[in-house]
């Protein structure tokens, strides 16, 4: 018996999260088993698809099986069963957003007086000169209507909270309840494998609504926590859920990665998760660089992302992890996880022998999910990441 | 109504920014077929608030859940039962009933093109 998600009901709730009924629920439990089916059922199927009918029809026609993803994606776009799991998986990540919009927007004076009040607590720090960068702008990552920087009115959270409440049904509960798997991984490997790595200062990118980073902020509650982004709508709503939280030691910063103002060497630890692939191959090198301007001797800089592309891998493989960035609005994905992740660090000036890599898997509460992690894989969106990062040379 | 001015139903529905792709070759098709999606989830809400509400009587005892599965519909209430049926498949099924219609021998001239009826019907 294939694994099944748990309910919405077990959502992690807080201050900010929206109120939802009985039918709100429903429908986020027949999303997460519409994407279990698509991933479980489904996926096989296009892949056997392919090999048993549009590869060998490739074959015959060029005389070699296809060499890269790009010619399996034309290759594909005229199979029947591969385009009723796009049609699907599409749509039900159009749904997703219209069930987590309709439920915000139905109630977003209550959410904008809360987010308000919190918002009058310290660590919260908006500049409005900040211009979206050009990746964040250009679509609407993942198919998200206004992204995460627009603003249907005054000091609007809508974003966020449409955000924080989907993720739970888009990933089947595998991120745990309060979405954070991310951020628990690095705080528990932390634990485990450095017990004495100890950070006065922690700098989180690209953090959204601050759920990969509140679980290394509790983890380390002496520490000084940055996180920043460039989308005022969810910082707001990731400094007021933190807050609820309990969480106060960390200041939500509207800035770019790209252009920070702190001092060399001012951060222990510098955090981002999955974050790259929604820059770009202009910023992504510039933000890197940052990071090791940034990063202290003896530090440490760690990084969540979906599995590269490697040589080697399968170009069907690659073909079925790439589907996000043509059809999920994901435009860098495709490049970005084509990089190789150790050159990418060193063209920003770490060394080799600072460099590592892992793989690591989300942690999540037992008790709810014993076997989260270990479902079918539901490509692109699973809580299986590469870490990759490096330890700074002291001094 | 919000004091934003917001409209939640229609900023609910909005459209991201980029490109759809459609990926059947007909994209009416694929527009029939997420509206039968939405339906499809909307049917699951429906079978889910049913459920909840089955449970709730069952929790108060008001009924059992056998009684439910036992249920033997008299008479009256069964022709009832499967005249509405019969009613729902017919408006489900619509489109499929009058297509065939076309093809049935004593629906002489139901298909007959609304020109050729025109000029019939302007001939002096």
């Amino acid at each position: 018996m294939p694994q099944l998600p748990p309910s919405w009901q077990h959502v992690g709730r807080h201050e900010l999260f929206p109120e939802a009924g009985h039918d709100d629920v429903a429908r986020f439990d027949f999303l997460a088993n519409l994407n279990g089916f698509l991933a479980g059922a489904l996926a096989p199927k296009v892949r056997t698809a392919y090999e048993q009918e549009v590869k060998p029809a490739f074959e015959k026609d060029q005389g070699r099986a296809p060499n890269d993803r790009h010619e399996v994606r034309k290759a594909m776009a005229g199979n029947r069963t591969y385009q009723t799991w796009s049609a699907l998986r599409r749509c039900s990540m159009e749904m997703r957003q219209q069930t987590g919009r309709r439920l915000v927007l139905g109630q977003i004076d209550s959410l904008l007086d809360k987010a308000r009040r919190r918002n009058a607590e310290p660590g919260l720090e908006l500049d409005p000169s900040v211009r979206q960068p050009r990746y964040a702008a250009a679509v609407d990552i993942h198919c998200m209507p206004g992204g995460y920087h627009g603003e249907l009115t005054a000091n609007d959270i809508s974003a966020g909270a449409n955000y924080d409440c989907g993720i739970f049904a888009t990933t089947g509960g595998m991120l745990g309840c309060y979405n954070d798997g991310g951020g628990q991984a690095i705080a528990r490997w932390l634990e485990r494998e450095h017990p004495d790595f100890k950070p006065r200062r922690i700098l989180d990118i690209g953090c959204t609504v601050g759920h990969n980073i509140v679980p290394l902020a509790q983890h380390f509650p002496g520490a000084e926590v940055i996180a920043v982004d460039t989308a005022a709508p969810v910082l707001r709503y990731g400094h007021a859920r933190a807050r609820s939280l309990g969480v106060d030691n960390i200041t939500f910063r509207q800035a770019s990665g790209e252009d920070l103002d702190y001092p060399d060497g001012h951060f222990d630890l510098i955090t981002t998760s999955m974050f790259w692939h929604e820059t770009s191959a202009r910023a992504l090198p510039r933000i890197m660089n940052e990071i090791h301007r940034l990063l202290a001797p003896g530090g440490l800089t760690i990084h969540l992302e979906q599995p590269q592309y490697h040589d080697g891998m399968d170009p069907y493989e690659q073909f079925i992890r790439d589907w996000d960035a043509f059809h999920n609005n994901e435009p860098f994905w495709s490049v970005m996880h084509s990089y190789h992740l150790g050159e990418m660090m060193r063209s920003a000036g770490f060394s080799d022998a600072e460099y590592f890599e892992t793989g690591i898997r989300a942690w999540v509460d037992a008790d709810i999910f014993p076997e989260a992690g270990k479902g079918e894989e539901d490509y692109g969106r699973s809580a299986q990441w590469t870490a990759f990062g490096a330890w700074k040379e002291a001094a | 109504m919000s004091q934003t001015g917001i409209d939640p139903t229609l900023a609910g529905a909005a459209k991201a920014k980029g490109k759809r792709p459609w990926f059947f070759d007909d994209p009416d098709v694929e527009r029939v077929f997420n509206v039968t999606m939405a339906l499809a989830m909307e049917l699951a809400v429906t079978r889910q608030r049913l459920d909840a509400l089955e449970r709730l009587l069952e929790e108060r005892g008001v009924l059992a859940q056998a009684d439910l599965e036992q249920f033997r519909p008299q008479p009256e209430a069964e022709a009832q039962r499967q005249q509405w049926n019969r009613d729902y498949i017919a408006r489900v099924l619509r489109v499929l009933i009058q297509s065939a219609q076309g093809r049935s021998a004593e629906s002489e001239g139901v298909d007959q093109a609304m020109e050729a009826v025109m000029s019939e019907l302007t001939r002096m």
